[in-house]
């Protein structure tokens, strides 16, 4: 087994577990490319199907090319899709920094859809080589009453024993690509064949490495348009991939403010 | 169209992990590390040099992984984080661990798959409390490659006489763990002495450097050639098909193979290997999430191993095993969990706590309880027979986790193997007395014996257990009572009503029982004992001569009853956690004995009650037992 084999083979054990311990369970699809990933993999784990809802937590401002990939998708590999809007931004706290403000948006839709279908489980796809405080995650991670992630506090993990409370009003984050890097997902994007959206692919010496909404993500400088391409490209990379992303670098502690009030 | 050709495949990454004590600079060599190697995005490096200045600070390497703000603020880790780092060809993971002792679960969550570990040991301060601590860690969770990094050797001016005499230390300590660690680095994290390069203030080491130790640590050994180990994870119904799903832990599958499934021991074939985007498959080996049908079409459970008749695990209902103790209280005999291992979970009862470790010196004790954050040897009986491997170093599923009634990780516990089977084996070691049971038992014409009487509160147990007294007594027979509220007045009057102190009355009630009973006196025990684990735990105290009675009445009999006004006060609001009322009563599966009280009168209960206990205690079969 290689390493792509390996961390594959340990995702799919990840899902299963989910699977078979949280119910009901459903998927965050962004349509970005760890997400398509992601969804591949529970094809993987559960034979062509995906047997549980993919969940889009809408901010209205993605781009018009990641709604023509979701609905295309959608169909093609027979999902159950479950859409969500996010609050207006005036509704959010207005101590938080602009952008984070913004994204803080995603949290708050997110979490209306958690109570909506009184999800026990919610499977996203964060990586621990994205950003300092993702890196601290739990494959299970347990999230109190208001979806609030008590950092100092998390359950021990290891063995591939996963805690799973079953209190009213807590859910689970699960999170199958943690020990995934970035460049292991463009190698299993190529070695597999996952379609993406072309925002990723360079157009006028400019492509997008990290997806979010249209007015806080920028693109980087690149000639890279092809997946082989992008992993060269990183391979010699030395900037970080959230570089283009604004609210990670308002403020020292703006992200893992995100985070603890349930942002992924 | 590209010209830039597919990378090769790659190793799977080896994971390392950085333990010592608070201060000894684990998170400064990582930093450092990183940084001498150029695995830092630039991103990160900037990040670091203004988080530094703004803290007045030299430029701080720990900062890159204490990236939380409480971190940053307080100078601590709390949490372990994952590096990936390159050397040459070689990926790593980096582990970081926190050294502050009441963090020792958030280490154990990096550590508990590391392939080899640096202990980084202050060489100046030597080994301190939470070295020990994490040195015994390593050799819990069987990390065999140790590498110790002698740190802040500069404060020792580079002097080899009191290097070496620190690392005598070190090895010391090791040795009594049976670590063997694989080499000593003298170090200076903060400065670059020896860490990716060779230190020319320190002519005199002709070892490694760190980054050359690190490149030596072998790769993980491969469990393919072990006997097959399935665990079941799940099994799912698609189309027509009943597929079994699961992770290889040892061994391999060919699609043909006969294997036996779980401690019932089916036998089946595998018929096919069922993948989706995949060329066909026909075998599988250690480390794979597969998905398999059985021929013939057998269902088996969760957590059922599929093995291979040649090489069948062990099997047993009392395992010892090794212990970290998570909980930040103490550990006693007879608490219940359940033990989940690999997919499957087990009911256990902890029977005896063997030894416990005393972190001082690292020599291990007999003790009543494991403290919290504590590391013991402790004896497991399980709710019914289990399959299982002993663990071993480089394999993955011989070691299982406690789990609490919250469903919360409270210890790890690798097995050593199966107990032998000493029925209230306890980590005192009792003296024996020299007057035989069967002495007793031809003095007093009749055997020992505890009749252990569960039920709701009102169901008669005490006018039982007394009429039944009375009746025995009357007859010669040496017969007392222990009753729940007797001993509330005075052993346990220290207790409340909480689970925890609960269980204690059960266990102290037990082991009184059984001491009695050991000088041939017949006990009665009238306790509501509402949990089938509670029962299980007296059951394991006792041992041999421990009979169950079920006194079976209705609630709303009892409740009309009511000789105390409990359940009124109950239905007031004014008692929590009453059983019957807002606390379950599990009412035995099978009973020695049932009464049911409903419709009968007390005497003749009582009477059929001491009919049962005269004919348990008969001497005829104890003296037979005690002469063979």
């Amino acid at each position: 087994m290689d390493d792509l084999d390996q961390l594959e083979a340990q995702s799919i054990f990840i899902l299963r577990e989910a699977y078979r311990k949280l119910k009901p369970l459903a998927m965050l699809w962004s349509l970005g490319k760890d997400s398509n990933v992601m969804l591949w993999l529970a094809r993987k784990a559960f034979l062509g199907r995906v047997p549980f809802p993919v969940m889009h937590v809408d901010t209205g401002k993605k781009f018009p090319e990641m709604y023509q990939f979701r609905d295309e998708y959608t169909k093609k590999w027979n999902l159950e899709l479950l859409l969500g809007d996010c609050p207006p931004v005036e509704d959010i706290d207005p101590t938080l920094p602009p952008a984070a403000r913004s994204a803080a948006r995603k949290t708050a839709g997110l979490a209306a859809m958690i109570d909506k279908y009184k999800l026990a489980g919610v499977i996203a796809g964060i990586r621990r080589d994205e950003q300092a405080t993702r890196a601290k995650e739990r494959v299970f991670s347990p999230r109190g009453a208001g979806h609030k992630w008590d950092v100092r506090n998390q359950p021990p993990e290891f063995w591939d024993q996963y805690a799973t409370p079953h209190e009213p009003g807590m859910h689970v984050r699960v999170h199958p690509l943690l020990s995934w890097r970035e460049i292991d997902i463009w190698r299993y994007v190529e070695r597999e064949g996952i379609p993406l959206v072309d925002l990723y692919f360079a157009k006028d010496g400019k492509r997008y490495r990290s997806l979010g909404d249209q007015d806080i993500t920028s693109p980087v400088e690149s000639n890279a348009t092809t997946v082989a391409e992008v992993i060269a490209e990183l391979e010699t990379s030395r900037t970080s991939e959230r570089a283009g992303r604004a609210m990670d670098h308002e403020s020292e502690d703006a992200f893992e403010r995100l985070r603890v009030a349930g942002y992924l | 169209m590209s010209t830039i050709p597919t990378p090769a495949p790659q190793e799977a990454a080896t994971p390392i992990v950085i333990v010592g004590h608070v201060d000894h600079g684990k998170s400064t060599l990582i930093g450092r590390l990183l940084y001498d190697t150029d695995s830092l995005p630039d991103g990160r490096v900037a990040q670091i040099i203004e988080s530094s200045k703004k803290r007045g600070l030299a430029v701080e390497w720990s900062f890159l992984l204490d990236s939380l703000q409480i971190e940053r603020d307080q100078g601590v880790t709390v949490d372990s984080t994952r590096i990936p780092f390159r050397l040459g060809t070689r990926q790593f993971v980096i582990v970081d661990a926190p050294g502050h002792r009441q963090f020792l679960r958030n280490m154990i969550t990096g550590a508990a798959d590391a392939e080899a570990a640096v202990l980084v040991v202050d060489a100046n301060e030597g080994a301190q409390e939470q070295t020990r601590r994490h040195a015994m860690l390593l050799r819990l969770i069987g990390i065999r490659h140790v590498i110790v990094l002698m740190n802040k050797v500069d404060i020792l001016d580079y002097d080899q006489k009191k290097i070496e005499a620190a690392e005598r230390d070190v090895t010391a300590l090791l040795h009594q763990l049976e670590i063997e660690p694989t080499v000593f680095v003298p170090a200076s994290a903060r400065e670059g002495d020896n860490m990716a390069s060779r230190s020319d203030r320190m002519p005199w080491y002709k070892g490694p450097t760190l980054t050359e130790a690190l490149a030596a640590v072998p790769a993980p050994s491969s469990r393919a050639d072990l006997p097959l180990r399935l665990p079941v994870q799940d099994v799912y119904r698609f189309d027509t098909k009943r597929i079994v799903v699961g992770r290889i832990e040892r061994g391999r599958i060919r699609v043909g193979d006969e294997i036996v499934i779980g401690t019932q021991g089916a036998r089946a074939r595998i018929a096919t290997i069922e993948s989706w985007h995949t060329a066909p498959q026909v075998a599988a080996i250690a480390g794979q999430s597969v998905a398999v049908t059985l021929e013939p079409d057998v269902i088996p459970d969760r957590g059922d191993f599929l093995y291979p008749a040649s090489a069948a695990p062990l099997r047993a209902a009392r395992i010892r095993t090794r212990l970290f103790w998570l909980r930040q209280e103490p550990l006693r005999v007879g608490e219940s969990f359940r033990l989940r291992l690999a997919t499957a979970e087990h009911q256990v009862t902890v029977a005896a706590i063997d030894s416990v470790v005393r972190l001082e010196d690292l020599t291990e004790h007999p003790a009543e309880e494991v403290p919290p954050e504590g590391f013991a040897e402790i004896t497991l009986a399980v709710s019914e027979t289990m399959l299982f491997d002993p663990f071993v170093p480089g394999t993955s599923d011989g070691r299982g986790v406690l789990v609490d009634r919250n469903q919360q990780i409270v210890g790890g516990a690798p097995l050593i193997g199966v107990a032998e089977s000493v029925a209230g084996r306890n980590a005192i070691h009792p003296t024996g007395s020299a007057v035989s049971l069967w002495d007793r038992a031809r003095a007093k014409g009749h055997r020992g014996g505890v009749f252990w009487m569960t039920g709701l509160p009102g169901a008669g147990k005490s006018t039982l257990a007394r009429g039944a007294e009375t009746r025995l007594f009357s007859r010669g027979i040496d017969v007392s009572v222990l009753d729940g509220d007797t001993l509330r007045a005075g052993l346990c009057s220290d207790l409340g009503f909480s689970e925890a102190d609960r269980r204690e009355n059960v266990r102290r009630a037990a082991a009184v029982a059984r001491i009695l009973a050991e000088s041939g006196q017949v006990v009665i025990v009238a306790l509501i004992s509402p949990t089938i684990a509670d029962r299980e735990l007296a059951r394991q105290i006792v041992g041999e001569g421990f009979h169950e009675i079920f006194i079976d009445t209705p609630q709303a009999t009892c409740e009309q009853r009511d000789p105390k006004g409990l359940y009124a006060a109950a239905r007031a609001g004014k008692i929590e956690g009453f059983t019957g009322i807002d606390a379950p009563y599990e009412a035995p599966v099978s009973p020695d004995l049932r009464l049911e009280t409903a419709n009968v009168s007390s005497d003749e209960t009582a009477a059929r009650l001491a009919a049962f206990i005269g004919d348990e205690i008969r001497p005829d079969e104890a003296a037979q037992r005690q002469q063979s």
